[in-house]
């Protein structure tokens, strides 16, 4: 019963944030269900005018808040009124099938948006309880704060150093010559490369392998110490070997910042992440942990998805 | 049969020959339906048939053009009387010009007596003999290169690889035409350069400071024997184009980085076609304004100053010629900036890079090739610039490094030496063509250096 104390409550939540008094919340159909584990059946349509999310949205030490974000790209409503807490350490999976929005969402935490000119967001996002749409925040130091690390390696046609020394450059964050070396060498260690390219630093970071330059990047966002890490499918273009090394690197890295992470790969959500959210068509259907997730699915489309009936 | 129908009726026959080839190699293997046991698909057959058609009647069409009116004439020449063929050359020439005129009925020089008709009616004769020949020739060799192309088709003939071969040496041979184009060019220069420098000493023109081509026109007059020292004009063309370099360089940099990265898409629809009407101005219009309203204003303005400006100064057309460049470097720079994967953007954005810092730091470095690429262009094109220094800059070779005094460019002096009325082999005539390849080394050795220094330090991005 405690489930389904809770689905109700954060339904509850959800309704009156999206302040939508004509829907009826305690479905009992839906809420009857919910107690029974079974996988809610509801359809797309009448999911479209909930706006609700299964599942447990808030955590216990919120960092990152989201509430009733909406991303409008011209006339196409990317993102629903998407409600979401991550907290200080943990590594949150946004899954989902393609084109759902989750990509959308990670780049609104870092307002990657901006730069889309037909974007707008709407909703209220808030780091360390500050909202970062505010007019006073500024994106540029919101970006050194909230790390991004992409879907394709894009390391800078620079030195190898000269990645990793460019954000506490342009950050000022090294006096002198000596401590940016340290927060160089620091950096690739904890990124798990110093070993591979200590020989090398000068040469360009393209020249790695796909594996090594996507190191290198994760290495140039901590560089600049961020309190929260985006990364966008950041295996997705390496092999399963580079893959397991970056998946161990996120499990030490979570011990000092949240990660969020967009991923295709179910294996990947489940063994990286300790929570999951699932999107569909831009909506945030159901989020908890990751192991109540892929073993007790509550919303049919969660199912459907992750054992690969869609998707 | 006419020149155009001949080739209408060859290119028929050609399109006849592509259908039954096609369709032969459909019929060997017994229908449409039995295509797999074709080695190539059926219209590789009927290209294959086609081309035997046509290449080689076209073959032999050219070389009958080529040397069908050289062979009538020779024939028509045999046919003359004894004392006629014994003319000297440059008469014989002339006779037959009349015969020629003669035969099209044209107007004809001096008196037309019974030899001269006799000789234009056996040209008209050896005209038409000489269509008719090539008319059966022509057509003959197609259908006869179409009907053994046509009787080779087999199922397993390798239809396709043939003719994508040839395919492959049509375009090699569409390639070499422009690097044959400048060989050609350069020879003819340096030839006509190198009987220049019999005259006059190389060194005395790469190093001597002074030029002042005027040489006597006719052996008897009394004048100077002219001095060919060309040092001032290649010291007049470096300033006139530092000085457009310095205008073109840093504006069209800027509009790029602002059309590129900062405007918004309305600004940049607008901007951008306005620029490339600016490029399409014609250089002698950018001439006369510069002439007549950019130097009067330069003057005057030098003046107001106390400064001594000369009404053709270098920095009026060097001003204009700039501002002639600023599309050229504008659009290669915008060309090459939006070349730089926006994942690169992305990344540096996403580390809280500041718009400007991305820019400076990441995609600049990014695009230098390109963007150094286009400036060695805009070098090359002010450097061979000619209509805005003729009109705006004046002639006079002055050895200068002031940009307000007049100085003349190397292209300005081409054009005043050729447009002159000397004989073709005079030292001033042939001046030009050293001037000219002299030209060519420098811009040749400054793309050469421009694009190593651009090999070495580039940022290469994947």
């Amino acid at each position: 019963m405690r489930m389904a104390h809770m689905t109700e409550s954060n339904v509850t939540e959800n309704e009156v944030m999206a302040s939508q008094p004509d829907v009826d919340v305690a479905d009992p159909v839906d809420t009857a269900a919910a107690a029974t584990g079974v996988a809610v059946d509801l359809p797309e349509q009448q999911l479209t005018e909930l706006g609700a999310t299964v599942g447990e949205v808030r955590c216990a030490d919120p960092y990152v808040v989201a509430e009733n974000v909406n991303v409008h790209y011209g006339d196409n409503h990317a993102i629903q009124n998407v409600t979401l807490e991550i907290s200080k350490k943990e590594v949150i999976a946004l899954i989902g099938p393609s084109g759902c929005g989750k990509s959308t969402f990670l780049r609104c935490l870092n307002r990657m948006n901006d730069s889309i000119e037909s974007a707008r967001v709407t909703g209220r996002i808030t780091l360390g309880g500050q909202d970062i749409y505010s007019k006073e925040f500024d994106p540029v130091a919101l970006r050194a704060r909230v790390g991004m690390v992409f879907q394709k390696p894009n390391p800078f046609p620079k030195s190898i150093y000269d990645n990793v020394a460019y954000g506490p450059r342009i950050h000022g964050l090294a006096n002198d010559r000596a401590e940016l070396d340290d927060i160089v060498h620091n950096s690739l260690e904890r990124a798990g490369l110093l070993k591979e390219v200590k020989d090398r630093l000068d040469e360009p970071g393209t020249g790695l392998s796909g594996g090594q330059q996507q190191r290198l990047c994760i290495a140039r966002t901590i560089a600049v110490n961020p309190e929260v890490i985006l990364m966008d499918e950041p295996c997705s273009a390496l092999d399963p070997i580079a893959t397991a090394r970056i998946e161990d690197l996120m499990d030490e890295l979570s011990e000092d910042y949240a990660i969020v992470i967009v991923t295709h790969s179910m294996q990947q959500a489940a063994r990286v992440s300790k929570r999951v959210a699932y999107f569909h068509l831009g909506l945030l259907v159901e989020v908890d942990e990751t192991d109540t997730i892929f073993t007790n699915p509550r919303h049919k489309l969660t199912e459907d998805y992750i054992t690969g009936r869609i998707g | 049969m006419q020149g155009t129908t001949l080739i209408l009726v060859i290119g028929a026959m050609a399109i006849a020959a592509y259908y039954m080839g096609r369709s032969r190699s459909v019929a060997l293997v017994g229908g449409p339906t039995q295509g797999t046991a074709l080695h190539s698909l059926p219209g590789y057959y009927g290209y294959f048939t086609a081309i035997w058609c046509l290449l080689p009647a076209l073959a032999v069409l050219l070389l009958w053009v080529l040397l069908e009116p050289r062979v009538i004439v020779a024939l028509v020449v045999q046919g003359l009387p004894e004392a006629q063929r014994n003319l000297p050359p440059g008469e014989l020439n002339l006779l037959v010009n009349n015969i020629q005129n003669l035969a099209a009925g044209d107007a004809v020089s001096g008196t037309v007596d019974a030899s001269l008709q006799d000789a234009a009616n056996r040209f008209n004769e050896y005209k038409v003999l000489s269509r008719k020949i090539l008319t059966v020739l022509t057509l003959g060799l197609g259908g006869l290169g179409a009907a053994i192309a046509w009787r080779r088709i087999r199922p397993d003939f390798r239809a396709r690889n043939r003719v994508e071969q040839i395919v492959l040496v049509a375009l090699i041979a569409a390639s070499s035409i422009a690097i044959f184009t400048t060989i050609g060019i350069v020879l003819s220069v340096l030839f006509e350069a190198i009987r220049f420098f019999q005259k006059v000493p190389a060194t005395e023109f790469l190093f001597g400071l002074n030029w002042s081509p005027q040489t006597a026109i006719r052996a008897d007059q009394v004048g100077s024997s002219g001095s060919f020292g060309a040092v001032p004009l290649f010291t007049g063309t470096l300033l006139i184009t530092a000085i457009a370099m310095l205008v073109a360089v840093p504006v069209g940099l800027m509009t790029a980085i602002y059309l590129a990265e900062y405007s918004s898409r309305r600004v940049r629809g607008i901007a951008k076609p306005l620029l490339e009407v600016l490029a399409g101005i014609p250089t002698v219009v950018y001439g006369f304004f510069a002439a007549l309203t950019v130097a009067p204003w330069v003057r005057r303005a030098g003046e107001s100053m106390g400064l001594e400006v000369a009404s053709e100064s270098a920095l009026a057309a060097g001003l204009v010629m700039g501002i002639m460049i600023i599309p050229l470097v504008s659009s290669l720079s915008d060309d090459a900036i939006n070349a730089v994967p926006s994942a690169m953007r992305d990344g540096a954005l996403g580390l809280g890079s500041t718009r400007s810092e991305t820019m400076t730091r990441v995609i600049l470095p990014a695009a230098l090739p390109g963007i150094v690429g286009g400036i060695l262009l805009a070098v090359s094109r002010a450097i061979g610039e000619t209509m805005i220094v003729v009109m705006a800059a004046g002639l006079a070779a002055n050895l200068t490094a002031n940009p307000f005094e007049a100085v003349t460019t190397v292209t300005v002096q081409i054009v005043t030496l050729l447009v002159g009325d000397q004989e073709f082999d005079s030292a001033k005539t042939l001046a030009a063509f050293a001037l000219g390849l002299v030209l060519f080394v420098v811009t040749l050795l400054l793309n050469v250096i421009g694009l190593n220094v651009v090999r070495k330090y580039r940022e290469q991005y994947d």
